[in-house]
């Protein structure tokens, strides 16, 4: 059970619930995550402004909780949107917080919702 | 042409327009609720002349329909309007550029070549939330755009319909 879950988690969901990184409203960087292995890989390129765009408007937290179903991600994404971090520190800890997640579910250790 | 306008050739029809033509068509661009005896007493001609030559513009497709023009803000209507340029795939644009065309929040669709090929497109929506989840949901996504720019715009200065005859008034 435990397994299935997680593998839910880092699924690859389909390209229309993929996360489009915009760096401000209607600007599309050309860059998309469809996993969770994509989005942090995508954390560690994209241009810093679209982290900071979609972090305050609360869209990391919105995919992740409704399209990766991880609640847990999110909350933690959650605590770095009150945080109030900007420019690379901010794609630092996010960075960390994901690839964090990402470990845990890959090793089949971790507590689920 | 004995009124010295010359005649307008069509590509792809046989309909050439003369000068009598675009003056009718200038007089209902700048009010298409003109009566064909109206235009023909401006114009100097019966009003069974205007019928003709306006019933054949239209089945030539020269005169597409009548509309009106609103002003949204009057009606009390909240929108914004953006210029949105996407940059695609060369062997993807036309197909995105078709898509972006059924969308209803789309209003004009265009394609051009800079340094790389582009759509070119008006888009209106409620705020900038409706703006932003409208390109985030339908065009990012489409098969073949590579990344969006998009312009809100603030103010308009001008907005008008292309005319055959740009100084002419009536007669």
């Amino acid at each position: 059970m435990k397994e299935e879950t997680n593998s839910r988690f880092l699924r690859i969901v389909p390209r229309e619930k993929a996360f489009y990184f915009f760096t401000s409203v209607g600007n599309y960087t050309g860059e998309s995550a469809a996993s969770m292995k994509e989005f942090l890989e995508k954390i560690s390129g994209v241009n810093v402004k679209s982290l900071e765009f979609h972090l305050y408007r609360g869209d990391f937290e919105k995919w992740i909780t409704e399209v990766l179903e991880d609640r847990r991600l999110a909350e933690e994404i959650g605590r770095l949107q009150k945080a109030n971090l900007s420019g690379e520190t901010l794609r630092s800890q996010l960075y960390s917080a994901v690839q964090k997640r990402q470990r845990l579910l890959t090793s089949g250790f971790t507590s689920v919702y | 042409m004995k009124d010295g306008g010359a005649a307008l050739k069509f590509k792809n029809n046989s309909l050439a327009l003369d000068a009598t033509d675009l003056k009718i068509l200038a007089m209902l661009q700048e009010d298409a609720r003109q009566t064909y005896t109206a235009i023909g007493k401006s114009l100097g001609i019966a009003h069974s002349t205007v019928y003709d030559r306006i019933k054949k513009m239209m089945e030539f497709g020269v005169i597409r329909k009548y509309t009106i023009v609103v002003d949204a803000e009057k009606a009390g209507v909240e929108s914004i309007v953006a210029l949105m340029t996407v940059f695609t795939d060369p062997k993807e644009s036309e197909s995105v550029a078709a898509r972006l065309s059924k969308a209803p929040e789309v209003l004009e669709v265009y394609t051009s070549i800079s340094e790389e090929l582009l759509i070119l497109a008006k888009v209106v929506a409620e705020n900038q939330e409706s703006l932003h989840r409208f390109i985030a949901d339908s065009v990012a996504p489409l098969p073949g755009v590579l990344r969006i720019r998009t312009s809100i715009v603030t103010k308009k200065f001008k907005e008008a319909q292309f005319s055959l005859v740009p100084n002419s008034k009536k007669g």
